[in-house]
């Protein structure tokens, strides 16, 4: 019976301390609680289920993020966005001049603003954005969990940052006004 | 050397994802070009800022998880289970488990790197600011009751400083900061012309976790000493000897107790 605890720690073990954080990313994909709680309810249960097929030693994070954002795009609020999920060339919030560094004095802005910015952002690039920011995942992490290659991850972190660096210029001069 | 080249390279220098080779070019363009310098700088402040930002979004009351969410799932993970276990647990028992094992070691190993003290990191940066500072304090001031009431209405908690009467220890002031976004105190003190700042910033589970012993280590050439005590988190900065540090900690720990 010891051996029955053991085994059923280890996938806890595993899954259990990226509970909250799993929880702040199906925040931000689907900006609900409920539907946030579902989520990782359906991720949690998806990556119980395939465990056995979680290849040891590799990469578990990265395995239940791609489990997590798999079940929200074919969720219904998921199946709203995951049109302009892959879509490469979303141009519609790139700049249209390179923004000079200063006029996005980040020192100034608040939490708010940064969170409705991100928010505002469309899903691919919010998502990248997060997965490297604020849970710190290599490039190399990022890439198993979205499923795109390491070229593809660096271009778009970037892309996304230039349209989150519009948003917040844009939103520093409403404020000023 | 062309500046498009170091650009396209900023974003990977800014998260710390740059070859070792790649780094040493960047790393020498940035000190000789202030424009890439200032885009470098300005990507680490808004990758910080975000960091702060996301994980902020779950104390909002309405992005707040149910209060028995977790332990619902924990019910429902050991629940389904069971059966998948029974039949699964004549192959290799042993061997799932050594390899179980290993995957959580290698975890462990991936967290420990991921995780960052970002306390530290910012008290770091506030640190170096008020070394450059001309006005380093705003509440001046070498006497401790003039000090710690001015704090009050501003932090939302409290603290004790100690008598330093007969200590080689001066206090010089006190200023509010920002730490995780979060009201913290910064306290001034000078030793032998060298300058020790103490931050005071509430533990919360998710931006500023406890450390329950007293931790001394060096962090860009500073010594840094931190430890918590009765929920607040305590940082303690400073270019002096790790033992100058030390002794005043242990000031600090005596008249919080």
């Amino acid at each position: 019976m010891a051996n029955q605890t053991a085994d059923s720690g280890s996938f806890e073990e595993l899954a259990m301390p990226l509970f909250a954080r799993l929880y702040s990313f199906a925040c931000w994909l689907t900006h609900d609680r409920a539907a946030a709680e579902d989520l990782v309810q359906e991720t949690f249960m998806k990556a119980l289920k395939g465990f056995s097929s979680f290849k040891q030693g590799t990469n578990f994070r990265a395995w239940i993020y791609r489990i997590l954002r798999n079940a929200f795009l074919t969720s219904q609020a998921g199946l709203q966005v995951s049109i302009s999920l892959d879509a490469e060339d979303d141009a519609s919030l790139e700049p249209a001049t390179e923004e000079n560094p200063e006029t996005v004095f980040l020192a100034r802005l608040e939490s708010e603003s940064i969170q409705s910015a991100l928010a505002e952002l469309p899903v691919n690039f919010r998502e990248i954005i997060l997965l490297c920011d604020f849970e710190e995942m290599s490039y190399q992490e990022i890439s198993l969990a979205i499923g795109i290659p390491i070229g593809t991850v660096m271009s778009r972190l970037s892309r996304a940052r230039k349209a989150m660096r519009t948003l917040l210029a844009a939103k520093l001069q409403g404020a000023s006004r | 050397m062309s500046c498009d080249l170091h650009r396209e390279k900023l974003g990977a220098y800014a998260d710390e994802s740059l070859s070792p080779e790649d780094l040493a070019g960047v790393e020498n363009h940035l000190r000789g070009c202030p424009s890439c310098a200032a885009e470098a700088l300005a990507l680490v402040q808004m990758k910080r800022a975000t960091r702060a930002a996301a994980a902020s979004l779950t104390l909002k009351p309405e992005f707040r998880m149910s209060p028995d969410f977790r332990q619902k799932l924990e019910k429902s993970i050991q629940g389904s289970r069971r059966p998948l276990w029974k039949s699964s647990w004549m192959r290799g028992l042993a061997a799932a488990a050594a390899a179980l094992l290993l995957i959580a070691a290698s975890f462990a190993v991936l967290t420990g790197h991921a995780y960052r003290d970002q306390a530290i990191a910012e008290s770091l940066d506030l640190h170096v600011a008020t070394l450059a500072s001309s006005n380093p304090v705003d509440v001046v001031s070498t006497d401790r009751h003039t000090v710690k009431p001015w704090f009050q209405g501003k932090l939302p908690f409290t603290f004790n400083l100690p008598e330093l009467q007969d200590s080689p220890y001066k206090l010089l002031g006190g200023k509010l900061v920002y730490i995780e976004h979060g009201p913290a105190a910064q306290l001034l003190f000078e030793i032998r012309k060298h300058q020790i700042s103490v931050f005071l910033v509430q533990n919360d589970e998710r931006l500023v976790p406890a450390v329950t012993a007293v931790s001394a280590t060096s962090e860009r050439g500073f010594s840094v000493e931190t430890w918590s005590h009765a929920g607040l988190r305590y940082v303690m900065i400073s270019d002096t000897s790790p033992a100058d540090v030390h002794a005043l900690g242990e000031l600090l720990r005596s008249a919080g107790r």
